[in-house]
């Protein structure tokens, strides 16, 4: 094993985002997922010979805006060029990419580790096309092709070696993620693989100036995977280093089952692509009026967001953080104030309730019926003590599936909250009356029994009693 | 610069061509021969002019993100080698 912190640790990230254009970035065939293979195909993006394509406009805002979010400088003349590969998920044998002229250079991302903001540079982003999706089979022997995804635009965004560890890895994918999603320029779907990340790391002795041979990670599939395929790598890293080997420049394949990385062989003569510009397309000139355009479409970003709601709603940072991850999240936090004043109360709905709930069922936000209108009256409705906590957990419940207003949940369901004392007397004398042991042991000293006799009030009322008039009706009667 | 028998190996290789040794030495010879034609360039002064990519003068050809019919599958797999499931079959590259 080695020894902890003799290493330090150096990872710059490459993470492809598919955009969510309408149809393709070369061609008019359609980009949506799941159809059956090889059926969103046509000459173009199946490679046939004396095909044009012709570029996708609002791909190439889609890549501007998602590089003005990242504090990208905007190229002002771009190119797109031929990257050459053989691999059957390509059927040109070169990917359309840009090598020399990308569309968005030298930005920057702040993340937050450990109550600390770090700032993460961003190399380049550039716009490509993806490749199809290749099936074994046959015991391994043959491969099937769907070329569905063939020519989706992705954006290519590279990290400059900032990245100090595996932590820091997962905060800048997950804002990445949200400044993607604020922008709605890409649904960002791990499991639908629109987001994709390769990761060079390499370990160096502390106080070293050059960096370690590095390691190039592939296949981590959700933000969990790149965390553990890097502290492996870290590992394997150390180990080697720890006994006087040397660490190979090679790309390694991370299995999230086992949970190891394995070495892809022969990949070394692969890295030649020799890149030239495409001649099939002409250059780009981006103009400071297209540029303006496009940057008037850049919604307020996640940071803006979580800064305003510490400041304008004193929200702890945490919950701010937390309710801005997501544009969706933070919008559905926004109506609900148009109909309550307690943020406070706003968020720990969100982050308890509805959060919990999305999570224990694999669910997002807009799978569920609540709206943040709902949420909002139904705070007003505990404000007005017109249902208490456990008849908004109901409420609450019901509004997730139904999206039904908490009001005529309240009035369909008769959950509204009794806090009529001449109402509660009776039972309150009921419940005493048949429980004499426990007012025996209250009233020998033992206050637990009174949570016993409150419990039965409840029960009675089908939890609809003002649990505070219950307890102060109670403790008259006791006396 | 000059182009030696390995650099046409290293090429051909990731061409995918497979050339005999006679094929070698003449495809030596004949790059050598274009390069040093291309070399002819190096007696211009050349700073002040940018790098040409296209020849044409024209920028910003674009077309509006529009979805237009595909091919039908049966077509799309004409130019299959072999096809199983409206798929391409291929053998598998091993990684």
């Amino acid at each position: 094993m080695s020894e902890p912190n003799k290493y330090e640790t150096v990872v710059g990230l490459e993470v492809h985002v598919e955009l969510h254009t309408e149809s393709k970035i070369f061609c008019g065939c359609s980009t949506a997922f799941g159809a059956p293979p090889n059926t969103h195909t046509c000459p173009v993006c199946l490679g046939h010979p004396g095909v044009l394509p012709v570029l996708n406009r609002q791909a190439v805002e889609y890549a501007m805006k998602a590089a003005m979010a990242l504090n990208c400088t905007i190229a002002d003349i771009s190119k797109f060029d031929r990257k050459n590969y053989f691999y059957p998920d390509s059927p040109k044998a070169y990917q359309i990419s840009q090598y020399d002229k990308p569309i968005g250079e030298n930005g920057w991302i702040d993340i937050e580790v450990n109550g600390e903001t770090k700032r993460i540079g961003i190399t380049r982003l550039h716009l490509e096309e993806d490749a199809g999706k290749l099936t074994h089979v046959d015991g391994g022997y043959a491969s099937l092709v769907d070329f569905n995804r063939v020519g989706t635009p992705l954006v290519e965004i590279v990290s400059e070696p900032d990245i100090r560890t595996p932590e820091e890895a997962k905060a800048y994918l997950e804002k990445l993620k949200a400044i993607m999603l604020y922008c709605e320029v890409s649904d960002v779907k791990m499991e639908e693989g629109s987001l994709r990340c390769d990761a060079n790391i390499s370990l160096r002795p502390y106080g070293q100036k050059e960096f370690g041979t590095r390691a190039e990670l592939k296949n981590m599939n959700s933000f969990r995977g790149v965390q553990r395929g890097l502290e492996y790598e870290q590992f394997r890293q150390a180990e080697i280093l720890d006994s006087g080997g040397e660490v190979v420049q090679e790309t390694r394949r991370f299995d999230d089952a086992l949970g190891k990385s394995f070495s892809m062989r022969g990949k070394e003569e692969a890295h030649d692509y020799r890149y030239f510009p495409d001649p099939d397309l002409v250059r780009l000139h981006i103009s400071e009026e297209w540029k303006a355009s496009v940057r008037a479409t850049i919604p307020e970003l996640p940071d803006a967001r979580k800064a305003r709601y510490t400041f304008e709603y004193s929200l702890p940072s945490y919950d701010a953080e937390v309710i801005t991850s997501s544009k969706k999240l933070a919008d559905f936090f926004e109506e609900s104030l148009g109909y309550t004043k307690d943020a406070k109360a706003v968020a720990n709905w969100i982050m308890g309730d509805l959060l919990g709930y999305l999570n224990a069922n694999g669910l997002e936000l807009s799978d569920v019926k609540i709206t943040g209108q709902g949420l909002g009256e139904m705070i007003g409705l505990l404000e007005k003590g017109t249902i208490s906590g456990k008849i908004a957990k109901t409420v609450f419940k019901s509004m997730l599936e139904t999206g039904k207003r908490p009001q005529q949940i309240v009035e369909e369901q008769g959950l509204v909250q009794i806090s009529d004392e001449g109402a509660l007397v009776g039972i309150v004398n009921q419940i005493v009356e048949a429980n004499p042991q426990s007012v025996e042991d209250y009233r020998a000293g033992k206050e637990k029994a009174i949570g016993f006799l409150v419990g039965q009030i409840m029960k009675e009322t089908k939890g609809k009693a003002n649990p505070a008039l219950v307890n102060k009706l109670l403790l008259e009667r006791l006396k | 610069m000059s182009i030696t028998s390995k650099d046409v190996e290293h090429v051909a290789n990731l061409a995918r061509l497979e050339l005999t040794d006679a094929e070698k030495e003449k495809f030596t010879e004949q790059l050598n021969a274009i390069l040093k034609y291309a070399e002819k360039l190096n007696g211009l002064d050349t700073e002040s002019v940018e790098p040409t990519s296209h020849v044409l003068p024209i920028t910003n050809v674009m077309r509006a993100d529009e979805r237009r019919e595909s091919l039908p599958v049966e077509k799309v797999l004409l130019n299959a080698p072999d096809d199983e499931d409206g798929q391409f079959k291929v053998p598998a590259v091993l990684e």
